[in-house]
């Protein structure tokens, strides 16, 4: 585990880079997190991210199909939106733990 | 001298050549994963393998309830090879397969498909297989890309970190 300031705060971080506490989240802290990564966030992203906080505070597992069938992005959309780790990168950014579904 | 390449894979070929629901769900589930890990991934369907991909009977699939050691009843007993040759009992234990699957939000092959493909990787049958079982290229689910060699498919896999895995 390790510290860094992202967007003015300090934000505890687990050592593949996910959010320890999803209490320290704010939209700033994800667009800067992306940023690193290249990715700019847009107003859809963070729909993606703001479901994927709902679900994971209500303790529902997350998966690409669940995110599928929200009725804010289709599976192919999402992959638009996060290239290269829709599941991965999405939960990165919206400051909840590392997936653990396989599908 | 250590070994200081960590680099994860840049992409997979998976070959799947048999028809079980176990074998087919195998090879959807690691295809499915690597596309979502980034991995440029390549699916290659032969043999009875085809069955996976075959619009009429892909959401149908069945396991082996005749010769299939693992099997167990529930309450982990053992199954009884002469329970699973009477009528009915091999759907059944498909059936509840197909529904411990759906709860795991496992989706039926034809789904999985889309799922893999929406996320650019790409299914292929096999032209020799296709050709012995007399099928043509309208049979196979929508998201099959198109019908080829073996030669074709190894061409494919090319650049380093590439690995081909047989289900």
């Amino acid at each position: 585990m390790s510290e860094k300031t992202i967007a003015g705060k300090s934000i505890k971080l687990s050592d593949e880079g996910y959010m320890e506490d999803s209490s320290q989240w704010s939209k700033e802290v994800a667009a800067e997190m992306a940023k690193e990564d290249g990715l700019e966030l847009g107003a859809k992203h963070f729909e993606v991210l703001e479901y994927l906080r709902k679900q994971a505070a209500s303790g529902e597992a997350l998966s690409i199909r669940k995110v599928g069938k929200s009725g804010i992005v289709d599976i192919k959309g999402l992959y638009q939106l996060f290239p290269g780790g829709p599941l991965k990168l999405s939960s990165k950014y919206a400051g909840i733990a590392k997936p653990t579904s396989c599908v | 001298m250590s070994n200081t390449n960590q680099k994860p894979l840049d992409k997979v070929l998976i070959i799947c050549a048999k028809g079980n629901l176990e074998d087919v769900y195998a090879t959807l589930v690691m295809a499915n994963g690597a596309v979502m890990e980034g991995i440029e991934t390549k699916v290659f369907f032969t043999f009875f393998g085809l069955e996976g991909i075959l619009k009429k009977r892909m959401d149908k699939l069945h396991t082996a309830t005749v010769g299939n050691p693992a099997m167990r009843m529930p309450g982990d007993l053992p199954f009884p090879t002469l329970l699973g040759a009477l009528p009915f009992v091999e759907t059944g234990v498909s059936t509840m397969m197909r529904s411990e699957m759906d709860k795991l939000d496992m989706p039926p092959p034809s789904e999985f498909l889309e799922m893999i493909t929406a996320g650019g990787g790409e299914v292929y049958a096999c032209k020799l297989a296709v050709e012995m079982f007399k099928l043509k290229k309208e049979d196979f689910s929508d998201e099959v890309k198109d019908i080829i060699t073996i030669g074709q498919f190894y061409e494919m896999a090319t650049g380093q970190n590439t690995q081909i895995i047989f289900t």
